[in-house]
């Protein structure tokens, strides 16, 4: 990991409340793995203090991309940086997606609910280079929730999406288009789910995989303090070994096997 | 080129920053961003005897210029330290100061014991003042007695040189900074965090797991350094000051105000390696003042 507090923005394109930014970090670049973060720093007084988290959501030679949604003071200075400005980050740090080599030729399943698409981006990606069969499933609220939909299908991703109004795609829960897809594909479980969204959407995406047997992991969002393991400020409770302790959201994650999350309320 | 160094009497530091205790890990979390060998030292997060589990989450809470925290020393005791950091510790050259913790007197003891027994460490700065371990952020440090009574039996135990960390939630300050001076102490640091609160208004519930968390950063600091001003001009022992330091200025302000030496804390999250930079921030200070010894300028306040 490093700090490199001069990434220079190459490109920002938004759609409504959502944003995406790309930048030249040639050193970050060249180490990060899909579902590793960066910590951004949003404004050069301590007010905010605090950077923000995103997780890496592209790489194209030697840049990096992040995809977020305005959420509040620190996303919305972040929003208004242009092309020419550069960035001050941290990074890639925590620990990815699980890509194993032997995924090729396998099916393996991306479930992103809304701003939680912006790590899958990357790892499909990944998944398409190594020769894995990956399949997008993209849920939000509405149609404008889903603004990466249109570049998913132009990109010749087998893609699905949901709203919970229905103005596009399936009407329901993005959970629901994964039990349909696993239903659908019967003989042919997926050898891999991979999740990135909200507590709830994660916690039942778990539910299903333990259902069904298949193998999950999930990547967890939380506020952070310093992104690399000092301050123990974002903890998750985590089970190994039988035993659950409150674990480094930072550093041990944010990515974690999905059985080994223990939800503040516990599935049936 | 200024002499940066500066002299506790039991410690020559090669500069007086230091990385304040639970903002810096154990140290090695840093090496990716910064020479650890190039800080007047650090403050390893605080250790119990055992391991500790912490409180749940949120822990953190960011407020403006400030950020409140109820991590609840969550950490991996002194045993586990002993065994898996220290040795990677005792390679540095730089002072590495251990905060100690305790539930009891006997457990302040039982760590400080345990870490006689190695080398590699300068000093123990004692943690009578964290306050989110206990109901409505209680700690030895709030009162002269409780605190006598920790830095007696710490001193008593050690072989080494005892800082003792105030908190700042106190009516007297200077009546505590007293209390551990007589107890023995060689050295008093201040201010750890100011006991705070946030309520998120759509749910009206605490924004933090604890309900309570302390107060750091920037937002402090002028109260921070109000304490640091009249604890170091009625004790005789060195005093360390901390509290929001974000900037070489800040640094030359606790030092004019009569620190011997400062804590950088909440600054180290955000920019791992900002000890240096608020380091070469007083080295430039002191050649445009044409400062040769940086401890001249200490307690020289003008009122």
């Amino acid at each position: 990991m490093f700090k490199d507090p001069e990434a220079r923005i190459v490109g920002k394109e938004s759609w409504g409340d959502y944003f995406l930014l790309t930048f030249d970090s040639p050193a970050v670049s060249a180490l990060a793995r899909p579902g590793q973060f960066l910590m951004i720093k949003v404004s050069d007084e301590p007010y905010p203090l605090l950077r923000r988290p995103l997780g890496i959501h592209s790489r194209k030679d030697k840049t990096l991309g992040v995809f977020f949604k305005v959420a509040g003071i620190g996303t919305a200075l972040l929003a208004r940086k242009t092309p020419g400005e550069t960035l001050d980050l941290l990074g890639p740090l925590g620990k990815g997606f699980n890509i194993d080599p032997c995924l090729a030729g396998k099916p393996v399943l991306a479930v992103g609910g809304g701003r939680g698409i912006a790590p899958l981006y990357f790892l499909a990606w990944e998944l398409r280079a190594l020769g894995a069969s990956i399949k997008i499933l993209y849920g939000g609220r509405t149609q404008a929730d889903l603004p990466l939909a249109d570049k998913l299908r132009a990109e010749g991703f087998d893609f699905a999406c949901s709203t919970d109004d229905g103005t596009v795609g399936r009407r329901g829960l993005v959970t629901e288009l994964m039990e349909d897809e696993i239903k659908a594909g019967g003989g042919s479980p997926p050898a891999l789910v991979c999740a990135c969204g909200p507590d709830p959407m994660l916690q039942a995406v778990a539910l299903i995989a333990r259902d069904k047997r298949l193998p999950a992991e999930l990547s967890l969002e939380s506020r952070m303090g310093c992104g690399f393991g000092a301050c123990w400020g974002c903890v998750q409770r985590i089970r190994r070994d039988g035993k659950a302790e409150w674990i480094k959201i930072c550093e041990d994650g944010p990515v974690f096997p999905a059985e080994s999350v223990v939800w503040e309320k516990e599935s049936p | 080129m200024s002499d940066l160094s500066v002299d506790l009497g039991f410690l020559k530091l090669k500069n007086p920053i230091l990385a304040a205790s639970g903002t810096f890990g154990y140290g090695l979390e840093f090496e990716p961003f910064l020479d650890l060998n190039r800080l007047g030292g650090f403050v390893v997060k605080g250790l119990y005897y055992g391991p500790r589990e912490g409180n749940p989450p949120p822990r953190l809470v960011e407020t403006p210029s400030g950020l409140i925290n109820a991590i609840g020393l969550q950490g991996i005791g002194v045993e586990a330290f002993i065994a898996k950091v220290l040795p990677k510790l005792q390679a540095l050259d730089t002072a590495v100061i251990v905060n100690v913790c305790g539930a009891s007197e006997e457990e302040y003891v039982r760590v400080v014991e345990a870490l006689d027994a190695e080398e590699g460490i300068a000093a123990c700065e004692i943690n009578i003042s964290c306050p989110n371990v206990n109901k409505d952020g209680a700690c030895p440090a709030f009162s002269p007695e409780s605190t006598r009574a920790v830095v007696r039996e710490v001193k008593r135990a050690s072989r080494r040189p005892v800082i003792v960390k105030l908190s700042p939630n106190v009516t007297n300050i200077v009546e505590i900074a007293l209390a551990a001076q007589e107890a023995g102490a060689d050295a008093i640091a201040l201010v750890n965090t100011f006991l705070a609160m946030a309520i998120d208004v759509e749910t009206r519930r605490p924004k933090l797991g604890n309900v309570l968390g302390g107060l750091s950063g920037p937002a402090i600091k002028p109260i921070a350094l109000r304490m640091v001003y009249q604890v170091a001009s009625r004790v005789k022992v060195p005093v360390i000051g901390m509290g929001g330091i974000w900037s070489g200025a800040d640094v030359l302000e606790f030092m004019i105000a009569g620190a011997r030496a400062v804590q950088v804390g909440t600054a180290n999250l955000v920019d791992p390696d900002a000890c240096l930079r608020i380091l070469g921030e007083v080295e430039d200070f002191c050649r445009r003042k044409g400062i040769e010894r940086l401890e001249d300028i200490i307690a020289t306040v003008k009122t």
